[in-house]
This record gives C-alpha cells, sequence and structure tokens, in this order.
C-alpha cells in the first residue's frame, strides 16, 4: 500500500510540469503572422511615455494600446508606411526611431560628420603648418661634434 | 585670438548645455497644432444615452481638457479648471480618458465638476487621434474647430494667465 502511494505521488510529480508553462503575453493576438509584423513595426516606433523604450518592449498602458490599433491597422490591410504616416499625424515625428530628413533634422543627420569633417580638416592643416613652421636643419660638424661630446659624457657619468 | 579658441568652445558648449536644463525631454510637440480637431462621437458621462461631437462646438471657442479619476496630476489641476470654470469664460469640455464611468463619475461628484460636459473615452481610441500620451492634456480648440494650443501637463494658473487666457480672448474676438 505504502509503495503504490508513493509511486503514485512519483507520477503526480512528473505530471506537475504540464503545468508550469509560462502564461501567454496577455495582448498576444491569435495569428503569429500578424503579431510577427506588428513587433517587427513597433520595434522601429518609440513608446512615448518611456524614455527611450520602443513600442515592441515597453508594457506601459498608452504603448499597449498602440499596439492594439497598429495590430488592428494591419488588419485592415494598412501597409507598415502608412500606420507609420497615421501615428506620425498623432503623435509626430518623436514616435519614429529613425527621423526622416527635413530641413529641421538636417543638423541632426549632418552634424556628426561635418564635425568629424572639420576636426579632420584642422589637423590636416595643423600638420601642414607644422611641417612648414620648423623645417630639417642641417648640423654644420662642429655642432654634430659637439652633440657627440656631450651624448659621450653623460654616457661614462651614467 | 589663437589661445581664446578653447574658451569659446568651452562657451558655446556650456550654453547648448545651459539651455537643455530647462528642456522638458517628455514634452513631444504636437503635429495637430493649426490642424482641425479630429471628430468623435462619444457618449457623455452624466447621461450615456447622448451624445457628444466635437461639431457641435462650431461657432465656439472651447477647451478640450483629457482627465481620468486614476490621473494623479488631475488633482493638482482641478482646482485651476474649477476657478476658470466659475469664471465663465471659456466653456471646458472633458474627455475621461481610460476610466470607468462609475470611478470617472465618483471623482466629480467628490472633487466637483468644471465641466460643462464630458466624454467617456473608456478604450482610449479618441485619445491616440488626439495624441495623448500623458494625462492631463488641455487643447484649446477655435471657433472653426482647429486646434490652436496643447497644454502637456496640468494647467497651472501660470499657464493660464499668460498662454491660455490671452490666446482664448484673442481667438474670441476674431
Amino acid at each position: 500500500m505504502k509503495n503504490i502511494c508513493k509511486y503514485l505521488s512519483i507520477a503526480l510529480l512528473c505530471l506537475l510540469p504540464a503545468f508550469a508553462h509560462a502564461g501567454e503575453a496577455k495582448d498576444l493576438a491569435a495569428d503569429p503572422v500578424l503579431e510577427k509584423r506588428m513587433i517587427g513595426l513597433a520595434d522601429k516606433l518609440r513608446c512615448l511615455v518611456c524614455q527611450n523604450e520602443s513600442l515592441a518592449s515597453s508594457h506601459a498602458e498608452l504603448a499597449e494600446d498602440l499596439r492594439r490599433e497598429v495590430r488592428e491597422l494591419m488588419k485592415k490591410g494598412m501597409t507598415d508606411d502608412e500606420i507609420k504616416d497615421y501615428l506620425v499625424a498623432r503623435y509626430g515625428d518623436f514616435v519614429l526611431y529613425e527621423p526622416p530628413f527635413k530641413p529641421y533634422t538636417v543638423l541632426l543627420w549632418i552634424g556628426p560628420f561635418a564635425l568629424l569633417f572639420a576636426g579632420l580638416a584642422g589637423l590636416v592643416l595643423q600638420l601642414r603648418k607644422r611641417k612648414q613652421a620648423a623645417p630639417e636643419t642641417q648640423l654644420s660638424t662642429e655642432d654634430a661634434q659637439r652633440a657627440d661630446e656631450l651624448l659621450h659624457s653623460k654616457d661614462t657619468q651614467a | 585670438m589663437k589661445r581664446f579658441w578653447p574658451f569659446i568652445l568651452f562657451v558655446v558648449l556650456a550654453g547648448f548645455l545651459y539651455v537643455g536644463l530647462y528642456l522638458n525631454p517628455r514634452e513631444v510637440p504636437s503635429p495637430l497644432i493649426n490642424k482641425p480637431a479630429p471628430m468623435f462621437t462619444l457618449a457623455q458621462l452624466h447621461e450615456p444615452s447622448k451624445q457628444f461631437s466635437p461639431s457641435e462646438m462650431k461657432g465656439k471657442v472651447w477647451l478640450l481638457n483629457v482627465w481620468a479619476s486614476w490621473c494623479v496630476s488631475c488633482r493638482e489641476e482641478h482646482p485651476v479648471l474649477m476657478a476658470l470654470a466659475e469664471r465663465n469664460i471659456v466653456p471646458i469640455y472633458g474627455l475621461d480618458y481610460k476610466d470607468k464611468r462609475e470611478d470617472g463619475l465618483g471623482w466629480l461628484a467628490k472633487g466637483g465638476n468644471p465641466y460643462t460636459m464630458s466624454m467617456s473615452d473608456s478604450e482610449g481610441r479618441i485619445g491616440i487621434d488626439y495624441g495623448v500620451y500623458g494625462v492631463p492634456e488641455t487643447y484649446v480648440i477655435d471657433k472653426e474647430g482647429i486646434i490652436r494650443y496643447k497644454q502637456i501637463g496640468p494647467v497651472t494658473p501660470d499657464s493660464l494667465r499668460e498662454t491660455i487666457l490671452p490666446l482664448v480672448a484673442e481667438l474670441q474676438a476674431k
């Protein structure tokens, strides 16, 4: 009897993992293809209420609402670009992780390269100037001898 | 001149950083300014059988205030709105955002109701159309139904006196 109990409890314990599977995310759509597309797009969109988190990874309530919205727009047959435009019309370019190239974003896109080139140009100019300022000099034999002596004397001291 | 260059660079950089200290990284400029207020039809909070649509407000300057019973900053803003409503300058319409109807009604019954009317946006869909990302938010909408200003975060006595009321007066005079 005792043994039966033991084996039964072991068998029951073996069944435990069946209940241990992780609950699925609350708002996972029934359609995995659509969900994948939605996450792919949401990765390029910014969660507005978080500091630097994408719409795909955020658990903020607004992010959940916006994911639902994106999912529904996709079901309506809108393309990714159309959905982006839809969100930009409401929240501005800030929702895009990759800001568009516009007159007021020129500094953002060009700025780092402009700084790099300015730095390189400065360096080249400086190096050229230095070359002109200090032309190579030829030592006279006397000077060479003196230098040699100085070096030699230091050597013996050590 | 040459040796002043590092100093000039430092001053420029310090200038940028100083200005940066006073910028609000959470503030997202709304693309809806000077655009028509998005249309919607929503059930009224107090009488859900009746509906409200911004088209009814043609010819009037009005404020659309997005609030919720769960919103902490709304508590800060509430007395300011109450005082404004008493002055009868401009009608305030409330959008009860992502809130349960009874919670919204309870909060108005307890704290006072500054709104001419409130609408119930329990799903937050109209909020998305208006680009709401943090409550409270307040929109100034002109006679043509164009959004002229958006206040992000609570309306303060300062923002009311310096920005919102002068703008309302200007729009009403048109």
